[in-house]
């Protein structure tokens, strides 16, 4: 992959998918990141994994990470692979903190399941139409998306046989 | 209920008699028509999370009918410590004891994809000696890895002399790791640009004893395993899952090599230095759990030999970048020289600074790709640390392996997918 075979993609991309679907391109490092409008995520996974000249089959990763003060703000990554050309791809959606949406690809790649749902634990981005929208990492009633860059590190109290009735929503 | 059923009680035959007959014929009584329609419908039981079949804090809902799995949902976060949220609050050279305790068992490797990614964002050359120590390193802590997989794995089917015979011989590794980092856990010995001291005199003599003997040891435990009946049966026949399921599934490392598969990212995209090295990727057959038990012995002999080839062609070199930006100078020039007392001043107290932009690096750790994806927004902590764990996603695969077999052969599948809950959770 090189900064000419990105734009090449991008290319296919707009003529396949639509021309307002890719919103950038990005070749830092050797990194190839393909930025793309959020609500045509799906479309874009879709095409390049089946329809595209270069195929990319796999879902490696998907996480999530917060640009503040950047806007919009979260930022969500797909981590493509070729296991053929052995080449990765980044495409890359952005969504603002109000009430961010994207499209799920769990039925395209099944390993983004648990991926999806620790984006949305993190950072309360929902995946629509994701089966099983719930926190994964983090207890079922906590509030906030902790790894949201506004959200205050440390003062979470340690949970003691003692003192958890003290603590805030016990049992309410 | 038929006349050929085993009766649960009193003795069964002669010794003999039981060995004859197949494990899985003597097993057919626990299918839905011998056992008639009492049985027919579900029962979800809990397993977990502190049950020492679940290797830590995992929690399995299981549903069964009769003794035979139908589902399972992996509940998981109970160690859950937000050490990618701590990331954020240090400076890059102190991230690194951080990410090392996420999948404690294979440590050199977390640290290894964080430094990578960092070395990336600064454009920054790892000297050739620093990357054969690396590699030296990275073999021995999979070696040292999977016979505590060997070691916990047996232990689920019962076979517990190889607890005690993969914990002892581990521990040879970790005298390594403890000669040439001073720790046996998180030794915090690879730093961004390098590693953090040269390998002291003596450790090459240790690591070619302990290549020697590991190579007898392990065939040992395949002869203690590998002849063994029950072992055998429990392992082979048990937990198949396509490789294309798999491939969907994310998942990688040997698992994928077990279908068949030669995925490795040490040969498919080389990083440090690996194209340097001969050594073969081992695969399996069907994939089944004892494909995984063989892939998985033969991957320590391969990085036996990686291990020998590293210490015969060990370049000589600095063992670290001499970026006086990013490594710290070393120890006696602080007594000389006003830059390098400057430089040892600025890198305690404020650390490096990266300029933004981000990168995602991949490695192939003990339990397939480990991917660690860092933010830089120009300050000397980064903005983002996020770790693709391979255990996280491995573990979507669980239900696969289990679906429609025995809850103990269920059992048998969670020690071979070998997940790390530390891994799993961060």
């Amino acid at each position: 992959m090189d900064a000419t075979g990105l734009e090449l993609i991008a290319q296919r991309v707009r003529e396949s998918v639509g021309d307002e679907v890719v919103t950038g391109t990005l070749f830092y490092r050797g990194r190839a990141t393909l930025d793309v409008a959020p609500q045509s995520v799906r479309d874009v996974v879709a095409y390049l994994r089946d329809d595209d000249e270069e195929p990319w089959e796999r879902l490696m990763s998907v996480h999530g990470v917060d640009y503040l003060p950047a806007e919009p703000r979260l930022g969500i990554h797909y981590e493509l692979l070729s296991m053929e050309r052995a080449d990765r791809l980044n495409v890359r959606t952005r969504v603002g903190v109000e009430d961010p949406r994207v499209p799920t690809v769990v039925d395209l790649h099944p390993t983004a399941d648990f991926q999806e749902r620790e984006v949305f634990d993190m950072f309360g981005v929902v995946f629509e139409g994701h089966p099983d929208m719930r926190r994964i990492l983090m207890p079922e009633d906590y509030e906030g998306y902790p790894q949201r860059r506004d959200f205050p590190m440390g003062g979470e109290p340690v949970i003691y046989t003692y003192n958890e009735p003290k603590l805030p929503r016990w049992y309410d | 209920m038929t006349d050929e059923r085993k009766p649960t009680t009193g003795r069964v035959g002669t010794m003999t008699e039981a060995l004859e007959v197949p494990y899985r014929e003597r097993e057919r009584s626990v299918t839905m028509e011998a056992l008639g329609e009492e049985h027919e419908e579900l029962l979800t039981i809990n397993i977990g999370p502190h049950h020492p079949a679940t290797h830590g804090v995992l929690r399995l809902l299981t549903t069964l009918e009769g003794e035979i799995v139908r589902d399972v949902k992996p509940i998981i976060g109970y160690v859950h410590t937000g050490i990618e949220k701590s990331c954020e609050d240090q400076q890059y050279w102190k991230v690194i004891p951080f990410v090392e305790r996420m999948d404690y068992l294979s440590y050199y490797f977390n640290a290894l994809a964080f430094c990578m990614a960092v070395e990336s964002l600064l454009d920054e050359e790892v000297p050739p000696r620093a990357q054969w120590l690396r590699v030296l390193h990275l073999e021995l802590n999979r070696i040292a890895s999977h016979l505590f997989w060997i070691a916990t794995a047996a232990l689920d089917i019962g076979a517990i002399t190889m607890l005690w015979w993969g914990c002892r011989d581990r521990d040879l590794a970790l005298d390594l790791f403890e000669m040439s980092g001073g720790q046996r856990f998180h030794t915090r010995y690879f730093q961004v640009g390098g590693v953090v001291e040269d390998i002291p005199p003596g450790f090459e003599e240790m690591t070619r004893k302990f290549v020697a003997t590991m190579y007898t040891r392990i065939e040992q435990y395949l002869s203690l395993l590998d002849r063994n009946e029950i072992w055998l049966q429990r392992t082979k026949g048990t937990g198949n899952v396509p490789a294309e399921s798999l491939l969907e599934l994310g998942v990688t490392g040997p698992l994928l090599r077990a279908t068949g598969h030669p995925w490795d990212l040490r040969k498919a995209m080389p990083y440090s230095g690996y194209e340097n090295f001969d050594f073969s990727v081992p695969v399996g057959t069907v994939g089944d759990n004892y494909d995984r038990f063989r892939v998985r012995i033969e991957e320590m002999r391969q990085s036996l030999r990686i291990v020998e080839q590293a210490l015969d062609g060990l370049p000589e070199g600095a063992y670290i970048t001499d970026n006086r930006k990013v490594a710290l100078p070393p120890r006696h020039e602080l007594a000389t020289s006003m830059e390098a007392l400057i430089h040892h001043f600025k890198l305690v107290t404020e650390g490096f600074r990266v300029p933004p932009g981000e990168s995602y690096i991949a490695i192939e750790s003990p339990r397939g790709e480990l991917g660690c994806y860092v933010l830089a927004d120009g300050s000397a902590k980064p903005a983002r640390v996020h770790m693709r764990d391979p255990s996280f996603v491995n573990l979507q695969a669980l239900p696969e392996m289990a679906r429609d077999h025995l809850l103990a052969d269920f059992i048998t599948c969670v020690a071979m997918l070998d997940p790390i809950l530390g891994g799993v959770d961060r």
